[in-house]
Order: structure tokens, then C-alpha cells, then sequence
């Protein structure tokens, strides 16, 4: 928005332009870009000399335990976007259209907390209450049922990936549907749209944007996590997060790490450029 | 009509299942904090303030505590002056690759945490600033000058446009403009971004824990503890990090309400 044509550049203008160009070039791209790099150098003894050699690469992939982690990663984050998608649409829904403008807006800011609150702790926190004697076994115990076990098994990391997606996909889910115009659902209603029918040929096409934005980001997030399945799923399977962390930490291989952190970007990148060009593509084609 | 009403019962009900869903571990990180079993189930044991003393005596957690201190203070500092350089700069001028400019800030948070930490371990130790404090605070900077950027770019855009012409028109230099108007009225959501990097940056584990060498923060600490074994004083910790994440974002609230409030009457 010029508000005065400002097309010379002046040293006012650059002042406020160049900050975050520097920084993000020096402290963001740089390391980017040297990951890349580091993907292609050698680690001899324990020490890491700059190459340009595809082994690495060649070593990773051709690994059936970075294929099997892979897969696997892909599989249970997906799952975790399914099960957070479908957990918090009724939720969504009922904040949506049968709350008030206040009770919305009370609902998101709480939802707002967990975002900044320890997600390590929470992390924990479940540890303790789904252990083999932790509280649900313990209330269990009461009327007769368990001990189950809910540890270590992909139950555990799914509680843990909700933990970190479910506030964020029920506050996206119920911006998306509040904005939806309420007039068009009531035409459909009294063109004797069944409620059930409704949601599923109004709200979610209206919506679809927006819940696809939202699917993105719990599958980005589900994928990077390493805490729920390194404490919850006792990581008897490593996710790719966990690879890297045991191929950085314990085996001084940054630079197979990096080649893990680089197919997981490229996963990424491709997941959400196509959700993203599917949500434009479906809206044009609705109109 | 009836089924109308059962059916919204039905959805509170679930909503509130929602809600104990995701506030269960907080609060029952809470009541395990105060409860003396090591391994706390149900019946729950009597009332200590045990974990809370071993916290307090123990003065690798009062290390930790300051090098959080630090690190989320100079963090929300350099993060929200490159968010409001940057929110001015798209709000001010229209350039060519804005489009990349701008991805430059918003694209660290959609990047996995564990991969930027690895990024960052590498680069920091190839241009040799790893494993100082200073190493957290740049990477955290980077991770949380978008959300600045974004609390102070909402505020710029309730800004009369014309303001800014109207001082620049009564003899005011580009300079005195910006010192005296535009960044009062930004004042709230300056605010509002210092407590929200703040909290951001506190609460922050994967990347400290890569970069941060033996300069621990209260993440990495309890990141530690917890790898360990099953150790209450994480909860006493956790306590703590969450009434202080929350007074934060509480503030940062409190400013950005008061930013809407402006916005009605200006």
C-alpha cells in the first residue's frame, strides 16, 4: 500500500528493507543451503572434511532401515492428520455454528494456551498418566478392567501428535467454517437439505481451504515431532526425526542426517504444495 | 426442535471432551507437582512441596532458569525489531521480489524444528559461534521474528493510510514520522510481539538442545531429566515454565486487546 510514490530507494526505506534481509541470509538460508552442501561431505575419522561426493546419498537410500523409517513416518503422520481432522470437526463444528461470538472467542483464546505451553511437559505429563500403574490404569483398575498397555505402541505417539495438532486444527477448522456466509446454509435447509447432507455438500466444500490449510499443518507438524514417538511410541520404530537425532547426536554423522533432513523437506514441500494447489484448484471449480 | 436440543448437548459434551483432552496433561502436570508419589496414580498420594525445594536447591536449574532469562529476552528483542522492520517494509513500499522477501521471514516456522536444529548446529559450527548462548538467541530469533511480524503487521494495517501523508505534509521528515506516529501507534503490538517471541522462545527445546552446548536452558534441562527416567521435579519445572509462558501470553494478549480497543476510537 504506497501511500506516496516511493519507487527511488532511499536510506529510510532501506533501513527498514535490509534487516531481515542479512539476518535471514546469514542465520536462516546459510544454514539451509550448507545442510545441502553437508549432505555431500565425507566424515573421516570422526571428523567431517567438505567433498563432493554422492555417498551419503547412495548409503542412505539404499538402506532398507531409512526406507522402512520413511514409510512409516509418512504412515503414522498421516493417520495422525486423519484422526486430528476427524476428532476436531464436530468440535469445530459445534464452536462454528451453535456457539456465541463470545464463547467462540473465549474457546480460541484457551485453545491459544497449550501453543505456549511445554509441549515436553505435556510430553511427560501423558507419560506418566498412560504408564502401565499410571492414572487411566489406575481409575481402570477400579471397576475391574487393565492393565493396558498404551505405551510404547503407536496409540502412545498418536496421544502425543494430538496433543500437539488437535488445538491448532480445531482453531483453524472453526475459523475457516465461522466465516462461512450462514445464508447459504440456511437456503439449503429450507431447499430440504438434510443437516447430515449439508455439512457434507455446503460446509466442507465451502470450507475446503481452509481444512486442507489445516490438514497441512498437522501433517508438517506430526512429521517433524520427535517427542511423541521417542517417549510415547518408545521409538521402537524411529520416524525420520528420531533418525536424525541418533544419526547427529550419538553417531557424529551430519551429514547422513542431512540427507534424512533433506528428504523430509522434500516430502514436505511436495505434501503441501499439493494440498495447497488442490484447495485452490476445487474453489475455482466451484464457482 | 427436541433433537435440535439434544443434539447440542451432545456437542457441548464433546467439546468439553476436547478441552479435557488437551488441558489434561497440563493440569495433571500441575497436581503431580504437588503429590510425593514417585510415580503418581490414582489414589493419589498426600500433598509435598518436595519436588519444588529439590528445584530450588539445585543450582544447575538456577543456571538453566537464567540462561532462559536471557536467551527469551535478547530473543523477543532482535526478533520483534526485524518483525517490525519488516511489517513496516510491506506495509510502506511496494518492490520487486516481494514475494521472496517476504518468504524469507515467514518460512522458518514451517520447517520441522529438528531439521533447522541440525542447520543450524552445522552452520554455527562451521562459522564457529556454536555452543554459546548467543547461538540460541540468533536461531531463536530467526524462528521467532514471524510472529512479531505478523502481530505488527495486523496493527499497521488499522492505521489510517493517510496519516502518515498527513505528517509528512505538516513538514515532518521520514524519520520524525516514524518516531513520532507510526511507532506509537504500533506501540501496543510491539508489546504484544515482545511477550509473544518472549514465550515463544522459553518454551523452545529441539533447536537449544542442538545448538545451545553446555549452556542449557529450562527446555534442555527438562528434555534431559526426562530421558533420564521418571523424575516429579519435571513437573515442579514444568509448573514454573508454564505460569511464567503464560503471564507472557497473557500480556501479549492484554496489549493486543487493547490494540482493538484503539482501533474503535482512535
Amino acid at each position: 500500500m504506497p501511500t506516496k510514490p516511493a519507487r527511488t530507494i532511499n536510506l529510510y526505506a532501506l533501513t527498514w528493507r535490509l534487516p531481515i534481509i542479512f539476518w535471514q541470509f546469514i542465520f536462516f538460508v546459510g544454514p539451509v543451503l550448507f545442510m545441502v552442501a553437508m549432505s555431500f561431505f565425507l566424515v573421516k575419522n570422526y571428523r567431517m572434511t567438505e567433498a563432493f561426493e554422492f555417498v551419503n546419498w547412495s548409503k542412505m537410500l539404499s538402506r532398507g532401515y531409512f526406507w522402512d523409517s520413511y514409510w512409516y513416518t509418512v504412515f503414522i503422520a498421516s493417520v495422525a492428520t486423519v484422526c486430528a481432522m476427524c476428532i476436531a470437526f464436530p468440535a469445530a463444528f459445534a464452536l462454528a455454528f451453535r456457539a456465541s461470538e463470545s464463547t467462540r472467542r473465549w474457546a480460541i483464546f484457551l485453545l491459544i494456551i497449550p501453543f505456549f505451553t511445554s509441549y515436553l511437559v505435556r510430553t511427560f505429563s501423558w507419560f506418566v498418566i498412560l504408564s502401565e500403574s499410571g492414572v487411566i490404569n489406575g481409575l481402570l483398575g477400579t471397576i475391574g478392567l487393565g492393565p493396558y498397555t498404551m505405551l510404547n505402541t503407536n496409540f502412545g505417539t498418536l496421544v502425543g501428535y494430538m496433543t500437539l495438532t488437535l488445538p491448532l486444527v480445531v482453531i483453524l477448522q472453526t475459523v475457516t467454517m465461522a466465516n462461512i456466509d450462514k445464508t447459504l446454509i440456511e437456503a439449503a435447509r429450507n431447499l430440504g437439505c438434510k443437516p447430515l447432507a449439508t455439512i457434507w455438500q455446503v460446509i466442507i466444500p465451502l470450507s475446503k481451504t481452509g481444512l486442507i490449510i489445516a490438514a497441512i499443518f498437522c501433517f508438517i507438524l506430526s512429521f517433524g515431532d520427535f517427542v511423541a514417538p521417542f517417549y510415547l511410541g518408545g521409538s521402537q520404530e524411529p520416524t525420520l526425526p528420531i533418525l536424525i537425532l541418533d544419526t547427529t547426536k550419538s553417531g557424529q554423522q551430519w551429514p547422513r542426517a542431512a540427507v534424512v533432513a533433506i528428504m523430509m523437506m522434500g516430502t514436505l514441500f511436495a505434501i503441501a504444495f499439493a494440498g495447497i494447489a488442490l484447495a485452490y484448484r476445487k474453489r475455482k471449480g466451484a464457482k | 426442535m427436541n433433537a435440535n436440543r439434544t443434539l447440542n448437548v451432545i456437542l457441548g459434551i464433546y467439546v468439553a471432551l476436547i478441552f479435557a483432552f488437551v488441558f489434561a496433561p497440563i493440569i495433571f502436570s500441575m497436581i503431580f507437582s504437588f503429590n510425593s508419589q514417585r510415580f503418581p496414580t490414582i489414589p493419589l498420594g498426600s500433598f509435598t512441596t518436595e519436588w519444588y525445594a529439590k528445584i530450588l536447591a539445585d543450582p544447575d536449574i538456577w543456571e538453566a532458569a537464567l540462561n532462559s532469562l536471557i536467551v527469551s529476552c535478547s530473543t523477543a528483542v532482535i526478533a520483534t525489531f526485524l518483525g517490525f522492520c519488516t511489517a513496516y517494509s510491506d506495509y510502506r513500499y511496494n518492490f520487486r521480489f516481494k514475494g521472496p522477501y517476504l518468504a524469507l521471514i515467514l518460512l522458518p516456522p514451517t520447517i520441522p524444528l529438528i531439521i533447522m536444529a541440525l542447520a543450524m548446529l552445522a552452520w554455527f559450527s562451521k562459522i564457529g559461534m556454536s555452543g554459546q548462548i548467543y547461538s540460541i538467541i540468533i536461531a531463536h530469533s530467526v524462528l521467532t521474528a514471524p510472529f512479531a511480524m505478523a502481530v505488527i503487521r495486523l496493527r499497521l494495517n488499522q492505521m489510517d493510510p493517510d496519516l502518515e501523508s498527513a505528517a509528512w505534509n505538516l513538514g515532518g521528515s521520514e524519520w520524525a514520522t516514524m518516531r513520532h506516529v507510526i511507532i506509537p501507534f504500533c506501540k501496543p503490538a510491539i508489546f504484544s510481539g515482545l511477550f509473544l517471541t518472549a514465550a515463544v522462545s522459553f518454551d523452545e527445546f529441539a533447536v537449544s538442545w542442538f545448538v545451545s552446548g553446555l549452556n542449557k536452558t529450562l527446555p534442555v534441562i527438562i528434555l534431559e531429566i526426562v530421558q533420564g527416567n521418571i523424575d516429579p521435579q519435571v513437573n515442579a519445572i514444568g509448573t514454573f515454565v508454564f505460569l511464567i509462558s503464560m503471564t507472557l501470553v497473557v500480556l501479549a494478549q492484554i496489549f493486543f486487546a487493547s490494540r482493538q480497543m484503539k482501533s474503535i476510537r482512535p
